[in-house]
């Protein structure tokens, strides 16, 4: 269960960005996760809600998109995109491939937020980096 | 105040990728290979670890760093073959991360190593998804564990460089089918090499260690290169 580490990596990432964008209060958080990014989808989403408490991120929702498997095909010169994480063959032709183009990403793709005044900005980036120390590691 | 979304795309885990970077940096000037092991808690992960350190240690330098979630007694195993080793505790984090790596190897001196050996957290799932820097990840399957195993952990397998079947030498008497878990294997992960390999008996164990030497020159001459 490594997903409370992410989570916490995520929330980290999120607040950083965040602030460097000037961004006031996170409304959500729109997340890119592969097939194969070996990541509970649910367990996610649960310690995501864990983690973000008491941070700016309170509040925040977290949207994930799945992102399928994408192989590429050496014997139809082409990308496949895998029914199933398994097996890594084309679904076309039935070849083994061990190229995987897409589906081991997680990667947070967007932020969504109020702009807040450049004044306020300042400020923000400051609660966030404290909130960040005092959080423990999970 | 206007709601608005702004594009990021960074990786989540993009600090530890950043310090697994500068670690596989380190280790590339350096001149050390390194080698992850990472399987189920059984499999056999120590004690391959031991032979192995007692093996390469009669021609090269090598030294290994693991992975536990409590005990030094790991450690202490592995120092039995006369290698430096270093215990890393982590509590309740169920794998080992970039950071970790790189905190454990303060006051080494990485010229003075040929082979770095990191024997992750017993743990097929979370391993997968963080790099340490190292040139091989290997995972370890025992032949008593079922031959469907690397189509229930295909993460793992897809992100490993090579695959050892240990306790080769247990697979008659407990019907280990050879063309099931190749199978399985190979719908993971196609064209991945395997290596099996019995402590007890010392079967495959220099084709294995051969082919670990066999990365290390590939590397040197990689490096030689540019």
């Amino acid at each position: 269960m490594h997903e409370l580490s992410i989570a916490h990596s995520l929330a980290e990432l999120a607040i950083e960005e965040a602030g460097s964008l000037g961004m006031r209060r996170v409304r959500a958080l729109y997340v890119k996760l592969g097939m194969l990014a070996g990541v509970v989808k649910e367990a996610l989403h649960f310690s995501f809600d864990v983690v973000i408490q008491g941070t700016p991120l309170e509040g925040a929702e977290l949207i994930i998109e799945d992102v399928p498997v994408v192989v590429y095909c050496s014997r139809c010169q082409e990308e496949r995109t895998l029914p199933e994480p398994l097996p890594m063959r084309c679904p076309v032709c039935g070849t083994r491939t061990a190229e995987v183009l897409h589906g081991r990403e997680m990667e947070l793709y967007a932020l969504e937020g109020e702009e807040g005044d450049t004044d306020d900005a300042p400020d923000r980036r400051d609660q966030a980096e404290r909130s960040q120390e005092e959080r423990p590691f999970g | 105040m206007m709601p608005r979304i702004v594009e990021i795309r960074q990786n989540v885990l993009k600090k530890n990728d950043l310090l697994a970077r500068e670690l596989r940096e380190r280790f590339r000037e350096a001149g050390v290979f390194v080698v992850n092991l990472v399987s189920s808690p059984g499999t056999g992960k120590t004690t391959l670890l031991r032979e192995m350190l007692l093996r390469l240690g009669e021609r090269y330098r090598v030294a290994a760093l693991v992975g536990d979630l409590a005990t030094e007694n790991d450690a202490q195993r592995l120092r039995e073959s006369g290698a430096q080793v270093r215990q890393i505790t982590t509590g309740t984090v169920c794998h080992l991360e970039a950071e970790m790596i790189g905190r454990a190897l303060e006051g080494w001196n990485l010229e003075e190593l040929d082979f770095l050996f990191i024997e992750n957290v017993g743990n097929l799932v979370c391993p997968a998804s963080y790099d340490l820097g190292e040139n091989q990840r290997a995972v370890l399957f025992s032949v008593t564990e079922g031959e469907d195993k690397p189509l229930k952990y295909p993460t793992i397998v897809n992100s490993a460089d090579v695959a050892i079947v240990t306790k080769i030498d247990l697979a008659e008497p407990v019907g280990f089918q050879r063309d099931r878990f190749y199978e399985a294997l190979h719908e993971a992960r196609p064209g991945l090499p395997v290596f099996e390999v019995s402590v007890r008996t010392g079967e495959g164990m220099s084709a294995w260690l051969a082919h670990v030497e066999a990365g290390r020159q590939a590397l040197r001459e990689r490096v030689a290169w540019t």
